[in-house]
């Protein structure tokens, strides 16, 4: 028999649907997975204890002719920044230890709805600030290419799951890059929605005006697939957008034909010159626009004068809504409670809660954020860097008159070593450089892989970017560049990952 | 910096406090850099997909039964939570 | 709690010019909260709900939870903007006010802040005597209450001196209008009264509105009253303290005129005014010092991320503005000259809080005189006596149907109290008390001529006078025969018979 946990969500469906695999061995062999291989990847924080009955379920309802969802009884992973009713949601913070979620977020509970089988919760950067994972309170999470590096981040844990083969489709949420930089580093695919496009109500908010969920694959297809269910109005969430969206698996398996990139206008950001990035990662880079080009596409270099002012307008608007989204963690109704010693106040006990809960990059965002918006600052600093947003979006719309779609390099380097970047700040924040234009101004974003860096044979993704609500053209572009990469390579990138159970591991 | 870890109620150790306001210039950096175009004749934009008057109807829905709302309670005592007196003694 | 030095008030007047500002806060009565689906306590429906069972998880701040705003909190606040005269901002929109305190679940109040619903207003403000004080109004803005704190241990109640404190959110999100008036001046002397008929003044709009419950003792309604005294002859305003915590309108009155006397005594003395909040001690009729405004008060504001801006639609505003009740000065210039009071019989109606009692007994049929006379005598009588609100005890139809039994003869006034104590105590419409105890008028003539001619009979010497033209003379027979019909008799019927049969 097949491995299961190799075959995309799409055919593990398809095998569901035909009857030829139960969702119990279906979600059993991903278990098995984890229990083979997570000891070293560290994806998961949690592993769902409930997750064969829920499969068992949906085989028994099968089996009873109803009706199910079209990723009925696939497992998945889900971002540990989702909160769950049936299993602990900490944001990857100490402060949030074994805490229960009396509701579930609405990505969760669409995909509960349709049968979707949650496995566990996946690691990542507490509060999902960082880049690497490595600011885990529970421990980072290893990049299964390689395990001394890291898996991307805030989403390194649902990246490293689909790319270990530990879960079929993940659940992510990406506030400056957090679901696109991790499929980057990682060889997997990831989509950062249209902002409003997909539910936010349930997901623990880092920055509001620039989180969103998405989904975590390690195919185009896939992702359209998972957009699909937990895409859409959700009246809990004021931003949500009430557009009527087309499908974007129907969207992938149209670009899957190719016949997509002909004609197609592909703009490549002047101001994001090869001198930024990691060479192996131009060349990719370059690599799947030629192949583009030989299909049809048209390489237009558009200008983006404001996307280098991102990263600074990125650091004072994040930090400032972080600080007010994180101050509800006070000990009073749920969460770490650290009684100082004597008689301490309510204020003493909330700030060595807080002080022994939140990890270092957290508190220095908090401390940061607080200062933005103190007394006085408030126009010069959040009000500015708001001004850049129009800037950018403004960039985005002169572009987008020109050309269908916007290709980056998805991130400026290759995985880098676990610890290498932990005590740069700095230089950990320009690692979203090429992502967080596309969260200041609310557009979509899509990653997949574009091949290997020659330098040191860790994947590369290429991003395309569309107009805001054209998340479709993302998936038909994608999966049409997916498709010819995939036939060059003769096999999915991550055939050539290591497999992690035969003692290669360190 | 004392000031802003009581405003952010994050008790702070000298040697955080150290740290912390070395990097309060990565803040001043970004707002120079942002000054360079953030110009008054710029608008602001607070939110990336501008829309208005989202609003819901005036119906119960969603509500938390007590237990759920205490279920994750450090202290909690008579279907309430519990705090550590608000005044100290000197207050 | 040393006692403050006071000056008398006169004197104070005197010497400082006072100078006010009031905060109201009022709660709506929508039937969920301002961000979230959960009930409202402030809703008369789902008062006196059990701690912690009213909420939603963006009540209690819980991880992920997201706000959305209340429609008809929306309408209601526009409702009462232009009530208040004010002006719909044509988009305004919401900002987080960030501090810590534990009854505020996320840390935060959503708030208004730059760019509230309504702005520049005004109201008019009657004053016990009649006078018409306009009061400017700054902004009125949408919030949200914070849950509600019960301290325990220590001194009951007392914040100061608690040992810990218990936490109850179902005040948590309740939808609040904040009024803010502009600096008031002029008031003088009447400093204490404005400020009563001011939180009287706003409790009739929003109840004229529905969109509150109004009940100050519930805190439906919350003032916090600015005072600042400044020395006759100076331009710049003196330094102000804000009075929280007061919940009645005899509160109010006596917090502004305690502060208008400590803070003269401070500066007669050549001390300062702090500038601080002080809280208004129900028991011992003064104010304590609270927090002085600090760099703590660095709210930290920026607008809502999460939620949109509000922009109303002319439609919808012209659609409220047509829908707004008569302004409650305007509707008591009306029924003045309507009812043809003098202004002592008016303004007694009004400061008796029975408006709406007594234009609704005219409206159910009776005359103002009557109407006025029954419910500021002997049902207010009552309702004294009892400790209740008069409009509790009685029906204005109910008063009606009593005043037009006594109309139609077949009630004496004396006979009409007894009936009303039978309604009071619950025994029907006035028709059924006359029934049930039989109290009715004796209108048979048959009976009264026996009673008449047993009297006549029995005073002889009346009788002859009566016949010699002493008319006056027939009150000892009419005496006679009330007092054997024991009252139920029309004494004036009475009296055209007894001069009927005397004249025989
Ligand atoms: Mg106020
Ligand atoms: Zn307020």
């Amino acid at each position: 028999m097949t491995d299961l946990t190799r075959l995309s969500a799409a055919d593990l469906a398809a095998a569901l649907t035909a009857k030829e695999v139960s969702s119990v061995e279906a979600t059993q062999a991903h278990l098995d997975r984890i229990a083979a291989v997570d000891g070293d990847v560290h994806a998961y924080l949690h592993v769902s204890d409930h997750a064969l009955d829920v499969a068992a379920d949906i085989d028994r309802r099968r089996a009873a002719g109803e009706e199910l969802g079209e990723l009925a009884g696939v497992p998945l992973a889900v971002k540990d920044v989702l909160v769950t009713t049936d299993m602990p949601s900490t944001s990857g913070s100490r402060i949030l230890e074994g805490y229960m979620s009396p509701y579930d977020a609405t990505v969760v509970a669409r995909s509960r709805a349709v049968g979707l089988v949650p496995l566990g919760k996946t690691n990542m950067d507490e509060f999902a600030m960082g880049s690497s994972t490595e600011f885990s309170a529970y421990g980072p999470t290893r990049n299964p290419w390689d395990l001394d590096r890291i898996p991307g981040g805030s989403g390194g844990g649902s990246a490293a799951a689909v790319a270990a083969f530990e879960a079929p489709l993940a659940l992510g949420s990406d506030t400056g890059g957090s679901i696109r930089q991790p499929a980057h580093v990682t060889g997997t695919v990831g989509v950062k929605p249209t902002y409003g496009g997909v539910s936010r109500y349930g997901a623990i908010a880092l920055a509001s005006s620039l989180d969103q969920v998405g989904p975590v694959t390690r195919t185009v297809l896939d992702a359209g697939l998972l957009h699909d269910v937990i895409g859409g109005h959700d009246p809990h969430d004021s931003t949500s957008l009430s557009d009527a969206w087309p499908s974007f698996a129907a969207a992938a398996r149209e670009g899957a034909t190719g016949q997509v990139l002909k004609g197609l206008k592909v703009g490549v950001v002047r101001e994001l010159d090869d001198s930024g990035f990691q060479k192996g990662v131009s060349a990719s880079f370059r690599e799947a626009l030629a192949a583009m080009e030989a299909q049809g596409a048209e390489i237009v270099e558009i200008s983006a004068p404001h996307f280098e002012y991102g990263v600074a307008a990125y650091y004072l608007i994040l930090p400032a809504e972080a600080s007010s989204n994180l101050a509800k963690f006070d000990s009073v109704r749920f969460g770490l409670r650290v009684t100082p010693q004597g008689t301490p106040t309510v204020e003493n006990v909330m700030a060595a809660t807080r002080d022994a809960g939140f990890g270092p990059e957290v508190k220095r965002r908090i401390i940061l954020g607080t200062y933005a918006l103190s007394a006085g600052y408030y126009d010069a600093y959040y009000g500015s860097a708001q001004k850049v947003r129009t800037l950018i979006q403004q960039d985005f719309d002169a572009a987008f008159a020109e050309v269908d779609v916007i290709a980056t390099p998805s991130a400026p380097t290759t995985a880098f070593r676990l610890g290498e970047k932990i005590d740069d700040p700095l230089q950990m924040y320009l690692n979203d450089v090429t992502t967080i234009p596309a969260n200041l101004a609310g557009v979509p974003g899509i990653s997949i892989p574009s091949g290997l860096a020659e330098e040191d044979g860790l994947p590369v993704g290429i991003q395309f970017l569309a107009p805001a609500r054209e998340d479709a053209r993302l998936y038909r572009v994608g999966a049409a560049v997916e498709a010819l990469l995939v036939d060059q390579w003769g096999g999915p990138l991550l055939d050539r990952a290591p497999s992690l159970t035969n003692g290669a591991t360190r | 910096m004392r000031h802003l870890g009581v405003l952010a109620r994050i008790q702070l150790s000298d040697e955080e406090v150290q740290r912390l306001t070395g990097q309060l210039d990565a803040i001043v950096d970004n707002i120079a850099k942002v000054s360079e175009v953030a110009t008054p004749d710029v608008a602001a934009t607070s939110h990336p997909i501008p829309l208005q008057n989202v609003f819901r109807p005036d119906a119960v829905g969603d509500t938390l039964t007590r237990e759920q709302a205490l279920q994750n309670a450090p202290d909690q005592a008579d279907g309430r939570f519990r705090v550590t007196a608000i005044l100290g003694e000197e207050q | 709690m040393a006692k403050d030095a006071l000056m008398d008030f006169d004197e104070a007047l005197e010497l400082f010019e006072p100078v006010l500002g009031f905060e109201v806060h009022v709660e709506l009565n929508t039937a969920t909260k301002m961000f979230s689906a959960a009930p409202n306590p402030a809703n008369e429906a789902n008062h006196g709900a059990e701690p912690n069972t009213l909420v939603a998880p963006v009540d209690m701040g819980l991880p992920g939870a997201l706000p959305v705003v209340n429609a008809e909190a929306i309408r209601s606040s526009i409702s009462l903007g232009l009530a208040l005269g004010c002006s719909i901002a044509p988009s305004s929109r919401f900002a987080r006010k960030n501090y810590f305190y534990p009854d505020l679940g996320k840390n935060y109040q959503i708030s208004q802040y730059d760019e509230p619903i309504a702005f520049e207003g005004s109201v008019e403000v009657e004053l016990e005597d009649g006078t018409i004080v306009t009061v400017p109004i700054e902004r009125a803005h949408m919030e949200e209450d914070a849950g509600k704190l019960t301290h325990m241990g220590g001194a009951t109640g007392r914040i100061q001196g608690a040992e810990y404190s218990l936490v109850d959110y179902n005040r948590a999100g309740v939808p609040l209008v904040e009024i803010v008036t502009k600096p008031i001046f002029g008031a003088e002397h009447s400093a204490p009264a404005l400020a009563k008929a001011y939180v009287a003044t706003i409790r009739d709009i929003v109840r004229a509105l529905g969109i509150s419950e109004a009940r100050l003792e519930r805190g439906n309604l919350r003032c916090d009253a600015n005072v600042s005294l400044r020395p006759r002859g100076q331009e710049r305003l003196g330094t102000r303290t804000e009075t929280k915590n007061v919940n009645s309108m005899r509160s109010v009155e006596r917090a502004v005129r305690y502060e208008i006397q400590r803070q003269a005594a401070i500066l007669a003395a050549g001390g300062t005014i702090t500038q601080e909040t002080r809280h208004w001690h129900e028991d011992t009729g003064r104010t304590s010092p609270g927090r002085p405004k600090s760099d703590a008060d660095d709210y930290r504001y920026f607008p809502e991320p999460d939620l949109l801006p509000v922009v109303p639609a002319p439609e919808l505003i012209e659609e409220l503005r047509a829908a707004l009740p008569e302004p409650p000065a305007a509707r008591r210039r009306r029924l003045k000259a309507d009812w043809g009071f003098a202004d002592i019989d008016f303004q007694g109606v009004v400061n008796a809080g029975l408006l709406d009692e007594v234009e609704a007994t005219v409206a159910a049929g009776a005359s103002p005189a009557a109407a006025r006379k029954w419910w500021m005598s002997e049902i207010s009588r009552i309702a004294n006596a009892e400790e209740r609100e008069p409009a509790e005890l009685v029906s204005p139809e109910n008063v009606a149907a009593l005043q037009q039994l006594v109309d139609a003869g077949t009630l004496t006034d004396k006979l009409a109290r007894q009936v009303l104590e039978g309604v009071i105590a619950g025994e029907g419409t006035p028709q059924q008390v006359v029934d049930a105890r039989g109290l009715a008028v004796v209108s048979d003539d048959g009976a009264l001529i026996a009673a008449i001619d047993d009297a006549l009979a029995a005073q002889p010497d009346v009788l002859a006078k009566i016949r010699d033209g002493k008319v006056q003379a027939a009150g000892a027979v009419i005496g006679a025969v009330m007092k054997a019909m024991r009252g139920q008799a029309d004494a004036a019927r009475v009296r055209e018979l007894v001069l009927e049969r005397a004249a025989q």
